[in-house]
């Protein structure tokens, strides 16, 4: 098991207990709280050798760990910056001018959806879709933080806020 | 019972189906087609393909046929208009993103998509958006894939969970960007995952060697037999002007279900391998090879074979030739008065050969080990020795059978695996007699009592306990020996222990054996110490190891190749060296065989013959040949016959295989002998000396040219070395 060396003890102990809610043999159910946990720890995104490491520590085959982590758009498995912003460019946030936001954002931090910025500050998320905010509409989400009825000021305040 | 017969009507005509079953499978029973690609009678069901969907009359909306249980009264729709057009509605979707481009696909021509597409597409498509691209993944030697042919059935995700028992492939991504593969390049290695070719029911996964060679319409399908194990997996070879280009595994439930061994499938593409012999040679006065007629290269041999003492010649055969091969040699063989006739290449210890079955077999058939309560494997590496019966091994350990092994080194089973005792090869004998100590308890009375007293001095492991504890259990119970084992130096102190451990605990004890044939070989009298039926030798001749050990003045050799086949390895060279005379029937010419032999008769392969194998349930399987034979290649059979005539030997006058085959089955019935005894007894606990195992992808000449296999990573990993 020295696969599983590289999931520091926080992340095991977060494992186990999440292991332990569910029945003796299916520990699959874990990996959703397992990768969530890595990923933490981890600068934001996750490597194949952390990957293997939950399948070792789960005793699973390593591609089933592989199809959560890709299934997923909360999970990154490329380097990109600390900071996660994604813009919402849903229906509602359409409708109230989400994609100038986003270019505004785009042209703000010189990079494209889907990007990280050179220094490793933000990582501009890959589209979202609706991220349950209608009413609050145009919103972005910002390291699990929601950002409301934002204007083009709000967002530059948001941005230069971050370390 | 009759609660659990439900009655349904399917498209109109009352029909009784089993309660829990789901709508496909009565349909499939009833031969009513519904169209599907994801669902697949060995593997679980996913429900997503949705191309399965009918009507059920009160359901809001078509459902599944796939997924969807009967009921009581259930009225199933499968060609109602509504069922139509969901169908044709899932194909529309399905062909967004599938590349038009089955001219130049190798499943074009048996592609299930393409079949549904003409009977359930539509001529145009309505979507004018460009279609996506999936890069090619590299998944080894033998599967080639072509990734944005996929249409995402996930069979062969399942085939890898369900089947394989080690899951390679996955789903990756979501949605439109949804992709099967490994995310980590790595090949597939399992010695069955060439199945997901056969899954796969799009050109996503090709048989990556016959890749380009042939169009599916333009070859003709042939029914043979694997002539790798003891199996004898039933395969369909397909042949395009008389030569062979692939084999697909032929559904037999009894033996090999739907699939088929790596080994099985891909063995046949060694068959046209550089050193294939064309015409008869023979070496001339100037010790150079030269081309020869057939009737001046079989007078040769019978010249050098003619006024001999008997004790002098030497007759081998590989194991795996046909029961009609065999028969004819060991019959050539005792009409000029030798018993020197094997085809135990591979063994090394020959003492207890008198304790022998008659026939090596598994003594149950193979569709009942499936059930089987527990089972003890001693010495084999079960997955590459016989691929097919460690798959139904499998099934019997998921459905709750305690099997345990005995093995030089831990191999990975992909199974539960009850207890696995290590023992070096050398003290495999004491950790045998270990479990039989255990078994036994206290109570020694049914053994002799010199080997109770070795058992009194052992303590039994706790892996020994348990492995006893499952024998003694309720159930069918069995005791296998591998090859491993019968490959091994002390063979019979091993044989004895089995035995013994049968005899207490009320197992069966089944053998695995060498090549496709080696029971054909046994009951066609290829051993120097019985003749046909295992009936006792009148004058009993040398073994294998004997006979390659020298001393002999001429050496007939029957499809093998002893430098590789052989125990003794390149140690038989200088002894058939030196021997006066050797004649190889062989469709390949080492180079070792040049330098040896004096008559090289091109013979044809398995494929090229006809023939008959027995395997180790003791079917007996004929096949036709599939292909035709290379240059002047002749069936050995036939090459054999005339030798025997020619050198006076009477009876050698049959026209076909099958008559010999009748005829040996006549010599069965008129007389075949009994079980011979165990022959319980002391044994030697300890064995000094290392040994070499061949790689389990080159054990016989076929498989070693067999440029994929060689390639795979168990191929690659070569042969082994026992401490």
């Amino acid at each position: 098991m020295s696969e599983a060396g590289v999931l520091s003890a926080h992340v095991r102990e977060e494992i186990d207990r999440w292991v332990a809610r569910f029945p003796e043999g299916r520990q699959r159910s874990a990996v959703l709280a397992a990768l969530r946990a890595a990923q933490h720890e981890n600068d934001g995104y996750l490597t194949p050798e952390l990957m293997d490491g939950i399948a070792a520590y789960l005793e699973l085959p390593p591609v089933q760990v592989y199809e959560v982590a890709t299934f997923y758009s909360m999970f990154e498995t490329e380097p990109c910056g600390r900071h996660h912003v994604s813009v919402c460019t849903n229906v509602s946030c359409m409708l109230r001018g989400a994609d100038e936001l986003l270019r505004h954002v785009e042209s703000r931090l010189g990079i494209k959806v889907g990007e990280s910025t050179p220094d490793g500050r933000v990582f501009l998320k890959r589209e979202e879709e609706c991220l349950a905010a209608c009413c609050g509409a145009p919103m972005m989400m910002v390291d699990h933080v929601y950002h409301e009825n934002l204007t083009p000021r709000k967002i530059d305040e948001i941005l230069e806020g971050l370390d | 019972m009759s609660d659990d017969i439900i009655n349904i009507e399917v498209d109109g005509v009352p029909v009784q189906a089993r309660r829990g079953q789901m709508i496909i499978e009565v349909t499939d029973a009833r031969s009513v087609y519904v169209p599907r690609f994801c669902y697949h009678p060995k593997l679980s069901i996913a429900a997503n393909c949705r191309m399965c969907l009918v009507e059920v009359e009160k359901a809001p909306k078509p459902l599944p046929a796939c997924a969807t249980p009967v009921m009581e009264g259930m009225k199933v729709f499968t060609r109602s208009p509504r069922a139509i057009a969901a169908q044709k509605a899932t194909m529309e979707f399905l062909l967004i993103n599938h590349p038009l481009d089955c001219p130049i696909c190798d499943q074009g021509g048996e592609c299930e998509l393409q079949d549904l597409a003409m009977g359930f597409g539509s001529d145009v498509s309505r979507f004018t958006e460009r279609k996506r691209i999936v890069k090619d993944k590299n998944l080894g030697p033998l599967v080639s894939t072509d990734m944005t042919r996929c249409i995402h059935c996930t069979r062969c995700v399942r085939f890898g969970q369900e089947i394989a028992g080690i899951q390679e492939l996955g789903t990756m991504g979501r949605g439109e960007d949804t992709v099967i593969g490994t995310y980590i390049e790595h090949s597939v290695d399992h010695e069955l995952s060439g199945n997901i070719i056969d899954v796969c029911p799009v050109g996503a996964l090709n048989n990556k060697p016959y890749r380009y060679r042939a169009r599916a319409w333009e070859m003709t399908q042939h029914e043979t037999v694997s002539p790798h194990d003891c199996v004898g997996a039933q395969l369909f070879t397909h042949t395009l002007r008389g030569k062979v280009m692939r084999n697909v595994p032929r559904e037999c439930e009894d033996i090999n279900e739907t699939w088929a061994a790596d080994r099985d499938r891909f063995g046949c593409h060694g068959l046209y391998a550089e050193d294939r012999l064309e015409r008869p040679q023979l070496r001339n006065a100037a010790g150079e090879w030269e081309e020869a007629s057939w009737e001046d290269a079989l007078l040769r041999v019978t010249e050098s074979f003619k006024g001999r003492r008997p004790e002098q010649l030497g007759f081998l055969a590989a194991p795996g030739s046909t029961l009609e091969e065999h028969f004819l040699l060991a019959r050539l063989a005792r009409g000029l008065g030798s018993s020197n006739v094997d085809h135990r290449l591979q063994r090394r210890d020959f003492s207890g050969q008198a304790h022998d079955p008659v026939v090596p077999g598994l003594g149950l058939p193979l569709a009942e080990v499936d059930a089987l309560a527990a089972v003890l494997v001693i010495g084999s590496a079960l997955r590459q020795e016989a691929p097919i019966l460690a798959h139904r091994l499998r099934k019997a350990a998921l459905a709750g059978a305690q099997v345990g092994f005995l093995n030089a080194e831990a191999l990975e089973w992909r199974f539960p695996v009850s207890a696995e005792i290590v023992a070096p090869a050398g003290s495999q004998a004491r950790a045998l007699a270990e479990v039989l100590a255990a078994a036994c308890g206290d109570d020694f009375s049914a053994l002799p009592a010199d080997l109770a007293g070795q058992l009194r001095g052992l303590e039994p492991g706790e892996g020994a306990q348990r492995l006893a504890a499952a024998l003694h259990g309720e159930g069918r119970r069995t005791v296998w020996l591998g090859l491993q084992a019968q490959r091994h130096p002390a063979y019979a102190e091993l044989q004895v222990l089995a035995a013994a451990l049968c005899g207490v605990t009320g197992a069966t004890l089944g053998y695995l054996s060498e090549g496709a044939n080696s029971a054909g070989a046994c009951l066609a009298g290829a051993l120097p110490h019985r003749d046909v039926g295992g009936v006792p030798a009148a004058q009993p001749g040398r073994d294998a190891g004997a006979l390659l050990g020298g001393g002999l003045e001429a050496v007939l050799l029957l499809g093998c190749e002893p430098e590789l086949d052989a125990a003794a390895g390149e140690d038989a060279l200088p002894a058939l060296a030196e021997t006066e005379f050797v004649a190889c029937l062989t469709p390949f010419a080492t180079p070792a065989m040049r330098r040896y032999a004096d008559a090289l008769l091109p013979v044809g392969t398995a494929y090229e013959t006809s023939g008959t194998f027995v395997n180790c349930e003791g079917r007996w399987q004929s096949f036709t040949g599939a292909a035709r034979p290379v240059g002047e290649a002749r069936p050995a059979w036939k090459v054999l016959r005339v030798l025997g005539t020619q050198l006076g030997v009477e009876g050698f006058d049959y026209m076909s295989s099958e008559d010999a085959r009748d005829d040996l089955r006549a010599r069965l019935e008129a007389a075949t002998a009994g079980t011979p005894e165990l022959g319980l007894r002391a044994v030697r606990l300890e064995q000094a000396g290392a040994w070499r195992e061949p790689n389990p992808y080159a054990t016989d000449p076929l498989l070693r040219r067999s440029r994929p296999l060689q390639e795979t990573r168990i191929g690659a990993a070569g042969g082994r070395r026992w401490p």
